[in-house]
């Protein structure tokens, strides 16, 4: 059964090629072939992803206890370390084939998108080799077969996030953008690290495989040191997933191009942290519950800080990050607000109705992947149009540029949870699973899912209504994007509109048992939020579609220091920078830095220095004149002559 | 009674004093003269070595080691003496301080 | 006392006095001159040994021969005076330090070796026959010579050739 999968390796063999033969020879290759080599082996890795799909769910079906086993095709041991090994290998599990099947569409998309997008930069080809790079990793780091694997693709991920957003280098705010993302994920990877180390030590094993025949293994021992664990791998989860406080690289790293900012910031590797926690799900479950709890509110209080930052920036790019700080954050809730079985506290699998959270979010990162790229593909046809990324620079854009409105439109109403759009059901899942936890999380996140509508639609207005920043628009004539950038965003379009009425409780659940959740779907909740997020909408229409906007800016007037606080991002960056500027650099590196200026230098100084006097000082042998050579070469032979007689 | 072996004192003093003209000497050529002192010395040595040790027992390993030394110390001094007058011939001068030329 | 050892002293005493005099003396050419008695004087300390082939070699190549190309070198190089004035006190006196140091040495290491004690003969007594030193030059057997015989003759060709070529003109 195992082996009909062996293909699999393909999927991450195939970017990785494509990565090696362009990182190589890329420079000899036009850009025509180079894209279009990108481009081929990604759309084989979307083919053999659906195929794997079709097989995994179809071909291959349930098993007798009525769940997808998880097939482990292909494993091997890669470092040995007594009883302890590092594995390397290819696991297909429900939600490992549901993340292949994001990846490689988003990928696709973007790789095809780039052909317009890119069109005639420089290093055309390097960015290829680097997209390839980034889809081998994460394609990696989502079938992994235990954390250390995960591990080891979560920094390969890491590293081509940082060469794709520092891929313009000759500008000064991509280089810092770029520097910033990395120091700030590899900081907060620290942790995983740790995390992962106590758990190898404790749990003696890396591998994921904690579930057997319906049941969390048992880590007699290592119980006690899980949640510990857990945790500190929660925070490497929330330095790739930008959750407060670790979120300060994400709206930076807007810096890179755009498309690369749909695949990698919206759709793939800021889910990773999610990802991560929903595969370390089990054991957070039977283990480390109360933990939980933490997971839940720092995700509500991180969606609340974003949504009340996008609804103040002006820049496009920037009110789309903080959307996907705000949705990623609802993810996490989902998965925090899960909940053991009332009366076990022994091991066991969770039910699917108290774990309908861990179904919801996994759903949510579906649909969140498909609008978001949507947008962000959107907001690189606003950019390549009028060449800025302000809202200033728009308006009115709905005349110029229909496939893009329509298309953004949709995408924006499927984030505000209107229905039929897919945000609608997912959204809708996390709320009545934060409802089940407990009202006020309840509530907090229905406050929060309007906030979203409001500030989507905020954008929505900016750019495509309101005012028309005329003289600019005379400029630099913003048209219709060619087929090559459209295509994508209709493609992504039509899975959000369809999405929602994925059986998703079928395929992922949190005990694995097939869940159909439009049965126990709760209308009158459904109905609720979708009245408050059309009030949001009209609210919005009201402030921003017009011409000219009198209550936006007397809102700002009334009360304008919150104005400028959310625009600042509540001045979360000018402390981070206080910090490590005037705390940690000035007082414990300058320290250091003067220690080992002083006395590690010194010592290797000295060294340096006293051989060069020695050297000055004997330098007086080599004088080149043969009969001093000749005298000391007789002392030699008498000094012999006297050892060898005495 | 004289004995062979004050043949190696007088060889003794000859190769000293070769040292120390090879020591102190500013002439080329000089110090060639003190290099053929200590080399005669040195012939000597072998030869009363061979007659110490072999009397007349028909062993002549010294004696022939005298002989070819001598021959090649005559080769020597001849390729010594054409460098020398080479050397005269472009810089004027013998003196050992003097030939820096092809020192550095 | 018998004559030859009579002899020994007289050779001794030229050979002590005009090596000594040989380093000292201010002009080179007399130099070669003391180096002259100082060869001619071992040539005769070879035929007081009995070793009368090598006696008469020596006479002949070095006394004969490389003395007088001293000779004629000299001629050819200005004869500047070579004064051991010329030189500073400290090196004069750290080589004559150094060799009298060395020769009292060596003279301990003679005196305090005991060598076998064997008398000088008079030399009609044990003379090396001419005809063996032949015989055993030209012969490849054990105690035979030939090989390095050629070696040297190929040898003073190649010196030869290359005296021409260093010292001729161009």
């Amino acid at each position: 059964m195992e082996t009909q999968f062996l293909y699999t390796i393909l999927i991450l063999a195939l970017p990785f090629c494509s990565f090696l033969f362009l990182g190589l020879f890329g420079h000899k290759l036009s850009h025509k072939v180079a894209g279009l080599i990108g481009t081929t082996s990604l759309g084989l890795v979307f083919l053999l992803s659906l195929y794997t799909a079709f097989e995994y769910f179809f071909g291959i079906g349930r098993n007798v206890q009525g769940i997808y086993q998880a097939l482990v095709p292909y494993n091997t041991t890669w470092l040995p370390l007594g009883n302890l090994h590092f594995d390397m290998g290819i696991l297909l599990d429900p939600i490992a084939v549901m993340m292949l099947i994001v990846i490689s569409t988003v990928s696709f998309m973007v790789h095809i998108y780039s052909f317009g997008y890119m069109h005639g930069e420089r290093g055309f080809q390097r960015y290829y080799a680097f997209l390839s790079l980034f889809t081998m990793s994460m394609l990696g780091l989502v079938v992994a077969t235990n954390i250390f694997q995960m591990y080891l693709f979560w920094e390969l991920v890491g590293v081509s996030s940082y060469l794709l957003i520092g891929f313009f280098y000759t500008e000064k705010p991509a280089i810092a953008a770029s520097k910033k993302a990395f120091i700030v994920t590899r900081f907060a990877d620290l942790f995983f690290l740790i995390g992962i180390l106590i758990y190898g030590y404790y749990a003696q094993t890396f591998s994921f495989s904690f579930v057997e025949t319906g049941s969390v293994r048992e880590f007699a021992s290592a119980a006690f040191m899980l949640p510990t664990a857990l945790f500190l791998m929660f925070i490497g989860g929330a330095g790739k997933s930008a959750m407060f406080p670790l979120h300060i690289w994400l709206p930076d790293a807007m810096e890179g191009p755009t498309p690369v900012s749909a695949l990698i910031h919206a759709a793939t590797m800021v889910v990773a942290g999610v990802y991560q926690v929903a595969r370390m799900f089990p054991l957070w479950i039977a283990y480390a519950p109360d933990t939980l709890h933490i997971v839940a509110w720092v995700g509500a209080f991180t969606a609340f800080y974003a949504a009340a930052v996008a609804c103040a920036q002006s820049d496009i790019k920037r009110v789309l990050a903080f959307s996907t700080i705000s949705q990623i954050a609802f993810m996490m809730v989902a998965l925090g607000v899960c909940m053991p079985l009332p009366n076990g506290a022994s091991p066991e699998l969770i039910d699917h109705e108290f774990g309908i959270g861990y179904m919801a979010s996994m759903f949510h990162l579906f649909t969140h992947a498909m609008f978001k790229a949507t947008l962000f593909l959107c907001a690189g046809c606003l950019i390549h149009a009028v060449h800025s990324n302000e809202m200033s620079a728009m308006g009115g854009m709905r005349k110029y540029m229909p496939i893009t409105h329509w298309t953004f439109l949709i995408a924006c109403l499927a984030i505000s949870g209107i229905p039929p759009f897919s945000g609608f059901f997912s959204k809708d899942e996390i709320l009545e699973a934060s409802f089940a936890y407990s009202p006020v999380m309840g509530w907090v996140m229905t406050g929060i899912a309007a906030m979203t509508a409001f500030y989507m639609f905020r954008l929505y207005y900016g750019i495509f209504w309101g005012t028309e920043n005329k003289e600019h628009h005379a400029e630099c004539h913003p048209h219709e994007s060619p087929l090559a950038m459209t295509f994508p965003l209709l493609f992504l379009t039509a899975i959000t509109l369809v999405a929602g009425f994925i059986p998703f409780g079928k395929i992922i659940s949190a005990d694995g048992l097939a869940y159909d959740f439009l049965a126990h779907f709760n209308w009158a909740l459904g109905a609720k939020s979708c009245f408050i997020a059309l009030i949001s909408i009209g609210l919005a229409t009201w402030i921003y579609k017009g011409e000219k906007q009198p209550i936006a800016d007397k809102m700002q007037n009334a009360a304008p220091h919150l104005h400028r606080w959310a625009f600042k991002r509540f001045y979360l960056d000018e402390v981070y920078q206080f910090i490590t500027h005037r705390i940690i650099f000035k007082y414990i590196s300058a320290t250091i830095a003067k220690f080992d200026r002083k006395y590690i230098d010194g010592f290797f100084n000295f060294l340096a220095w006293g051989t060069h006097e020695l050297g000055f000082q004997i330098r007086g042998f080599q004088s080149g004149s043969i009969q001093k050579y000749a005298f000391i070469f007789f002392l030699g032979a008498l000094a012999l002559l006297l050892v060898m007689i005495l | 009674m004289i004995e062979l072996n004050y043949i190696l004192i007088v060889s003794a003093i000859m190769m000293f004093a070769g040292i120390f003209g090879f020591l102190t000497r500013r002439s080329t050529l000089a110090i060639l003269l003190s290099i053929e002192l200590m080399l005669n010395s040195a012939d000597i040595n072998f030869a009363v070595f061979n007659r110490m040790l072999y009397g007349q027992s028909g062993n002549t390993e010294g004696f022939f080691f005298t002989l070819f030394s001598i021959a090649i110390t005559a080769a020597e001094s001849a390729i010594a003496i054409a460098i020398m007058v080479n050397i005269y011939r472009l810089i004027k001068d013998t003196s050992v301080d003097k030939l820096t030329k092809m020192k550095w | 006392m018998d004559s030859h050892n009579i002899m020994f002293i007289i050779l001794a005493v030229i050979i002590a006095c005009s090596s000594l005099a040989c380093v000292l003396a201010k002009s080179i050419i007399r130099a070669a001159t003391y180096l002259f008695f100082a060869l001619l004087g071992t040539a005769g300390l070879y035929f007081l040994m009995g070793y009368t082939f090598l006696g008469s070699v020596q006479v002949m190549v070095y006394a004969g021969g490389v003395v007088v190309l001293y000779v004629f070198a000299i001629l050819l190089t200005r004869g500047k005076k070579d004064r051991l004035s010329e030189n500073t006190k400290t090196k004069i006196f750290t080589s004559a330090l150094l060799s009298l140091v060395g020769l009292g040495i060596v003279l301990f290491a003679i005196f305090k070796q005991e060598f076998l004690a064997s008398a000088l003969d008079a030399p009609n007594e044990n003379v090396l026959p001419i005809k063996e030193v032949g015989t055993s030059m030209l012969s490849t057997d054990v105690n035979g010579y030939l090989l390095p015989f050629e070696a040297v003759s190929v040898l003073l060709l190649a010196c030869i050739v290359a005296a021409l070529l260093i010292a001729r003109k161009r």
